[in-house]
């Protein structure tokens, strides 16, 4: 039968972690109270992408967008909304026309100039259903090319559609399924890259959390094309609630012979077996990937031989990442001349962005590639918190650099990040406001990186160690002048003498800084001054006496007693006390206290 | 110290039929290694020859795959895990006073797990919320200001 209303539960991490489990499994036993089980139906789906505003429900056929929702809320949404179509006007997440009406979801700031090709289903259907996927058309794209294309047509599609590798380095995807289809041999691989590591990046994540289906039914595409029978997903350990959803569906998919043996009864054999990474971020690197999918240490190879001659078990693989795969059945279904539509002229379709740090609206958004720096920050990110001023976003992760305000304006696609120093990467997206410092910011880059160096090859393993020490000499104030020009030679050697992408791109967010925040650099090491006020040990706290009103707060906070002053009295900081943790500063009402 | 392992009999066919499974497997060890953890916790030295013996690989390999991966456990951790900050604002605040107690109820050092496998103490960095100076975490939550007086309180909640 059918039911006259759907309500949607996120299930993506952020909104999990929020105990969405728990609002789902409260909404079953309201609706269960009143009667309404067979009437309404309830749905947990993958990320909707608002995750500042999470635990998101959304109630359809209204399309009513609550935020914010607590277990407590659930029974108010079922008496009030559920019952008597009174929507519960507190927790939406609402902005109005002018003549004072709700503005539809789509037509909120935050989702006015997304367009959603790859996340097209996450946050519509249920992940865990292969019902709900082959209801929006899943496993269609697979049917057509089996039975209408050959698989060099499948190929020539793709590259017509210009589409390019989504994980970091943008090549070409269709040349990349050209060169594993013209390699010979009777056994061939397709490979999933799902090992995002990239601090603050989760695009990945919420697409196979989402839509597991469209990754499986995509590689099954690849596999059709360049002749691959086995395919396999490498995912990183940290993300249990993807692995958990993608064991589902592969489980689903051989259940209803989508996957095994004669597919459909099409003749075509394909299968997926699932491998997890523990824990290295390395491993996203393709050559270090196919050797921790064999299960080996997971040190990065010499290329050539490239993966398409020489790859997994040392067969022909193709290997691409979650969203590249995640494009794949819209420009079977659509055409590559619809997909070549969106974009800019060297870097087609959309660009799924996790939006973090010191943005209003944190979350994952996905945009036509072309999307101005100032669109996403200032229209999709809602700004920045706090009345503060927009000072860089980093993009690319560790291998990537900053883009400083002036470029506010960029175009984001492949070729304008690598012309102005930074990178597309994954897709992480971190905004950084005046209280960042710049310096502050490359040392912490370094150091995940100088953790996460495998240790094969010397640049990488000692380059960027002393990389590391020369940043954090600058952060202490005991660097020269000419230990920055040293550092910069040091950027240069590392990068190309590094054997894989992780060491020839560590030197990014060292490189991007000093082009852009050269002053910020000179102002640590000349005048011993951290002008953000984040290097502690460049730091001083002072107490502006016109301005204290003697509260006692500060002094209070205090874990080393460093603060005196009688009440209603200027307080005054000893310096040789002060352990310049900053907790004096979080209390206090009047601003008084200054770096 | 020698971490003392206990094999028992459920353990040892968990693990045997586990490497059965993977006996056809191609590039079957990391996913050997992520099962015998599953069933111990960590990855002995006896469990790791096991599987080398299984696969008839040497034991360095294992060992070179084990050591690779930071998921890999090669001491056994326990059931909760204990981090006393050692950052400027805790330690003049008495975080290492605290530590030291901890060290000589638990008759471990920070760093390792206790023989009942109850507790892992550890010394960690700045965890940040230095207004609470001294602080530790159990298991992720962090209590704060604390005086060697709270740790039997502390503990007795941990404990069965």
């Amino acid at each position: 039968m059918l039911e006259r209303a759907h309500i949607l539960v996120c299930g993506g991490t952020g909104c999990t972690s929020g105990n969405s489990n728990k609002i789902y499994s409260e909404f079953q036993t309201r609706l269960k109270e009143q009667g309404l089980e067979s009437e309404v139906k309830l749905i947990m789906t993958g990320c909707f992408g608002l995750c500042a505003r999470g635990p998101i429900v959304v109630v359809y056929p209204e399309g009513t967008f609550y935020q914010h929702v607590k277990v407590e809320d659930v029974n108010e949404i079922v008496c009030e909304h559920i019952l008597k179509g009174r929507p519960v006007e507190r927790l939406l997440h609402s902005e109005k026309e002018e003549d004072g009406s709700l503005k539809a979801i789509n037509e909120t700031a935050f989702y006015k100039r997304q367009k959603r090709v790859v996340l097209r289903n996450c946050g519509i259907i249920n992940p865990e259903s292969i019902d709900e996927y082959l209801a929006y058309d899943g496993y269609k794209a697979y049917e057509k090319v089996v039975t209408q294309m050959t698989p060099q047509g499948v190929i020539d599609e793709i590259k017509k559609s210009g589409l390019r590798g989504r994980g970091g380095g943008g090549f070409s995807t269709g040349m990349k399924w050209q060169f594993a289809h013209d390699s010979v041999s009777d056994i061939k691989y397709v490979v999933c890259n799902a090992d995002e590591g990239d601090p603050g990046a989760f695009m990945d994540r919420s697409l196979l959390e989402g839509d597991p289906h469209a990754v499986i039914e995509a590689m099954m595409i690849a596999g059709y094309a360049i002749g691959a029978k086995q395919g396999y997903i490498y995912v990183r350990a940290e993300y249990p609630i993807a692995v958990q959803r993608l064991e589902i569906a592969i489980g689903q998919a051989r259940e209803y012979g989508i996957l095994g043996k004669n597919i459909m009864g099409l003749g075509h054999d394909f299968d997926i077996e699932l491998r997890l990474g523990a824990g290295a971020f390395v491993c996203g690197e393709e050559t270090a990937l196919l050797n921790s999918t064999e299960g080996k240490r997971g040190e990065p190879r010499q290329r050539p031989p490239f993966p398409a001659v020489k790859g997994l078990f040392e067969k022909p693989t193709l290997i691409n990442n979650v969203e590249t795969y995640g494009n794949i059945t819209q420009i079977i279904l659509n055409g590559a001349d619809w997909f070549a539509s969106m974009g800019t002229e060297k870097s087609k379709g959309t660009k799924v962005f996790a939006l973090g740090g010191k943005i209003n609206n944190t979350g994952l958004v996905e945009i036509p590639m072309g999307t101005t720096l100032r669109t996403i920050i200032e229209e999709i990110g809602g700004g920045i918190p706090n009345g503060k001023k927009f000072k860089a976003a980093q993009t690319g992760g560790p291998s990537g650099g900053c883009i400083p305000a002036e470029l506010i304006d960029t175009k984001i696609d492949y070729d304008n990040l690598i012309a102005i120093g930074s990178m597309m990467g994954s897709g992480g997206l971190i905004v950084m406001d005046e209280d960042n410092c710049m310096v502050d910011i490359a040392k912490f880059f370094l150091e995940f990186t100088v953790d996460e160096s495998c240790g094969k090859c010397t640049p990488c393993r000692i380059g960027n160690k002393r990389l590391y020490e020369m940043l954090d000499s600058v952060t202490k104030g005991t660097a020269t002048m000419e230990d920055l020009d040293k550092m910069e030679q040091l950027c240069y050697y590392i990068k190309e003498n590094s054997l894989c992408g992780l060491g020839q791109t560590a030197p990014n967010p060292v490189l991007s800084t000093l082009k852009y925040f050269r002053d910020e650099y000179v102002e640590h090491v000349k005048n011993k001054r951290c002008p953000a006020g984040v290097c502690k040990a460049l730091v001083s706290f002072k107490i502006d006496p016109a301005l204290c009103i003697g509260c006692t707060k500060c002094k209070r906070n205090c874990p080393v007693n460093a603060i005196s002053g009688e009440i209603k009295q200027p307080h005054v900081i000893d310096a040789s006390k002060c352990i310049k943790c900053g907790a004096c500063l979080q209390g206090c009402p009047k601003n008084a206290i200054v770096r | 110290m020698i971490n003392s392992f206990d094999d028992t009999p459920k353990q040892a066919a968990e693990l045997q039929a586990a490497l059965d499974e993977l006996k056809d497997v191609p590039g079957p060890l990391m996913k050997a290694l992520q099962k015998a953890q599953d069933i111990y916790g960590w990855l002995p030295a006896p469990v790791q020859n096991k599987i080398a013996e299984y696969f008839d690989v040497p034991l360095e390999e294992i060992y070179g795959i084990a050591t690779f991966y930071s998921q890999f456990n090669l001491n056994p951790n326990g059931k909760h895990k204990i981090g006393v900050c050692l950052g400027t604002a805790c330690y003049v605040k008495g975080s290492g006073d605290i530590l030291n107690a901890l060290e000589q109820k638990l008759k471990i050092s920070a760093g390792n797990t206790t023989q009942d496998r109850n507790f892992t103490l550890e010394a960690t960095r700045c965890i940040g919320c230095c207004g609470l100076a001294p602080v530790l975490t159990v298991n992720g939550e962090v209590y704060g200001k604390l005086t060697v007086d709270d740790v039997d309180k502390l503990l007795s909640k941990y404990t069965d």
